[in-house]
């Protein structure tokens, strides 16, 4: 946290401007534009229900393709908002702070896309409750329980619901803010939405505990979701699906996607609301480090997968690899493996992983290269398997690009309206960091000559990086 | 002066605010609650408060979700329709495995938030009983109930000694439900 003279105060009006005021210009025409995609979904997704999932370009080779690509994209996106406020609170990384509460609605939002689309490719949706063990009149015939699919539906609605519930909890005292701030109607809806929230002692107390718990148990299950999307795969005969390596590398790949999603989203959060002095260098740096490692993590997983092929000695599965790199979807491959791999090696420059332009542009090629990543797992595999006179090609219709174009518009129309009517920064939280890790506590203690003069030189030095503070302040001290 | 029904200590910083515990707890004044923008660490101590049981809660809802989907999927998968897939066992835990960890989890949290939310009374349309409206913004403010705690200019003082920046002597208990 940086900036001068911040006081508790100060605090509240400035995360609370963006809810309490007009919208500006930037956020009039982000809304119009995400919500022409979020129109262009409704209209796409009509046509799929109403004339069913021929509508999409799959044929009896490919019976999965952008629909499910879709889906893993965006649940592997919604994985870095349940590690930034559940990881981190664990391991007591106070740089969280700021970013949690954004982040959380960012994976609330990824997973309702990503629930769009399994209803969607169920052909007929308002048969989706078959997917649940309800008793009924074939039998009963239950739901198949060794199936990975089946462990999907716990997985995810498991997910999206606990996601809600502890991002819900915490907006609690940061809606009693605006309620105790707001009249009229305003003051009624925040009212209720706030539970009556007070601020008392054992409140606090209790909130805290219910905080560290849920960390405690969204850890394990977001590792689990993605691992139990893998079985998807990894439970298939599949030439290229059926591979072992698969939970881990999902996980890594969700983390990474997921981190860069936040990174698109928060470098235009910060500058649109002004809150540069809370989402400071530091947690773009951060954030860059760990897009750095799990890319290097993801990496070494596809290198172990062609590795594995030829170890194997099975020649379906070293085929399934000599045809994505080098078949007819050689240019996804390349893309991925650009995207993925080559690029975010670039981050190990210190240059580069502090300009803030730089790591927009490559959190869109990291969300470029896992779209690619799972295109390529999904389609190169089906396309060609044991028997060629089976193998086809995918091509995409319109209504499938459709889709997905217009799911990122629904993503980013939620997500706007969520910065409008809620405070996108934790404000309690921010406030814990106020006198111990702000900006102005560390200058003050330097001020009053309590650090080693050594330490404050290298601290001066890396804060030149920061677009949020003035070194001028730092000449006489 | 007799009117009065709390005396709110507003403590613009949280170190302050200890220190008007301090004040009031030496001298024996008990007080009411406190009210903070932010949860402050180690006050539960100093105000004698024990640790929360929720923990405790938490863990029961754990065993119950387990409990419940592990006979769920025993009952459909074994007792009333096993199926059989290539003459494996229909009994087959392994499998069972990632349901009973979801369901866990679930009734964990589902359990524990709202046994949270029914202690402290916490629900949507809850009338909040707010005693100065800047308690979740930038104030800290202790309450002390101003019936049988006299002199009140004492605990004024009191918490005055200890940078309080204003204190309140309010008539009413609670300003939000004008």
């Amino acid at each position: 946290m940086t900036g001068k003279d911040i006081t508790y105060a100060q605090i509240t009006n400035d995360i609370l401007f963006p809810v309490e005021n007009k919208p500006n210009k930037a956020w009039w025409i982000g809304f119009t534009v995400s919500s022409l995609g979020a129109m262009l979904w409704v209209v796409s997704i009509s046509l799929t229900f109403w004339f069913g999932l021929g509508e999409w370009g799959l044929n009896k080779t490919v019976g999965w393709a952008w629909d499910i690509t879709g889906f893993v994209w965006w649940v592997g996106i919604g994985h870095a908002g349940t590690l930034i406020s559940a990881v981190l609170l664990i391991f007591r990384q106070n740089w969280r702070n700021s970013i949690n509460r954004s982040a959380e609605a960012m994976t609330i939002f990824a997973v309702i896309c990503a629930a769009t689309y399994i209803v969607a490719h169920m052909g007929r949706p308002w048969l989706a409750y078959f997917t649940l063990p309800l008793p009924n009149q074939y039998g009963s015939l239950w739901v198949n329980w060794n199936s990975a699919l089946m462990m999907d539906v716990f997985a995810i609605s498991t997910y999206f619901s606990v996601s809600l519930l502890f991002w819900y909890t915490g907006l609690l005292p940061d809606i009693a803010s605006i309620r105790d701030r707001a009249t009229g109607l305003r003051r009624r809806i925040y009212s209720i939405l706030s539970f009556g929230w007070t601020g008392s002692l054992k409140t606090w107390q209790r909130f805290e505990t219910v905080s560290l718990i849920l960390a405690g148990i969204s850890t394990p299950l977001v590792l689990s979701v993605h691992t139990i999307v893998s079985f998807d795969f990894a439970t298939s005969l599949e030439p290229g699906w059926h591979t072992t390596i698969f939970p881990p590398y999902f996980v890594a790949g969700a983390i990474f996607s997921g981190f860069a999603m936040v990174q698109t989203l928060l470098l235009v959060t910060r500058k649109v609301l002004g809150l540069e002095n809370y989402i400071t260098m530091f947690h773009i740096e951060s954030m860059n480090k760990i897009i750095l490692l799990t890319g290097s993590i993801v990496g070494v997983a596809y290198i172990t997968e062609f590795f594995i092929a030829w170890y194997s000695q099975v020649e379906y599965e070293q085929y399934a690899f000599i045809n994505r790199a080098t078949g007819p979807y050689w240019w996804a491959y390349w893309s991925m493996m650009s995207c993925n791999v080559i690029s975010p090696q670039l981050f190990w420059s210190k240059k580069l992983r502090t300009s803030i332009k730089f790591s927009w542009f490559l959190s869109i090629i990291v969300n470029i290269g896992m779209w690619f990543e799972r295109f390529v797992i999904i389609v190169t595999s089906l396309h060609r398997d044991y028997i060629p006179s089976s193998w086809a090609m995918f091509y995409p219709t319109w209504v499938d690009v459709s889709v997905f174009i217009g799911s990122i518009g629904l993503f980013f129309t939620m997500f706007l309206l969520f910065i409008r009517v809620l405070p996108s920064v934790a404000i309690a939280e921010v406030k814990l960091l106020l006198k111990t890790s702000s900006e102005q506590a560390k200058k003050k203690l330097i001020e009053e000559g309590h650090l080693d003069p050594v330490e404050v030189e290298y601290y001066k030095e890396s804060l030149t990086k920061y677009d949020s503070i003035d070194m001028a302040d730092y000449e006489k001290v | 002066m007799s009117n009065t029904k709390f005396i709110l200590g507003l403590f613009d910083d949280p170190d302050d605010m200890m220190k008007g515990i301090d004040n009031l707890q030496k001298n024996s004044i008990p007080i009411y609650d406190v009210y903070t923008p932010m949860p402050i660490h180690g006050i539960e101590d100093k105000m004698g408060v024990k640790d929360s049981r929720l923990g405790y809660a938490a863990f029961c809802f754990g065993c119950l979700g387990a409990t419940v989907i592990f006979s769920m999927i025993y009952y459909m998968l074994v007792h009333d329709w096993p199926m059989n897939v290539g003459g494996k066992p229909s009994f087959a835990i392994p499998n069972f495995i990632p349901f009973t960890f979801e369901w866990t989890i679930l009734f964990t949290a589902f359990g524990m938030t709202i046994t949270f939310f029914a202690a402290t009374h916490l629900f949507p349309g809850r009338a909040p009983r707010v005693m100065d409206l800047r308690a979740t913004d930038d104030r800290f403010i202790i309450a002390v109930n101003a019936k049988g705690n006299v002199p009140h200019e004492d605990i004024t003082n009191l918490l005055k000694q200890a940078g309080a920046v204003e204190v309140k002597h309010n008539e009413r208990k609670y300003v939000s439900y004008e």
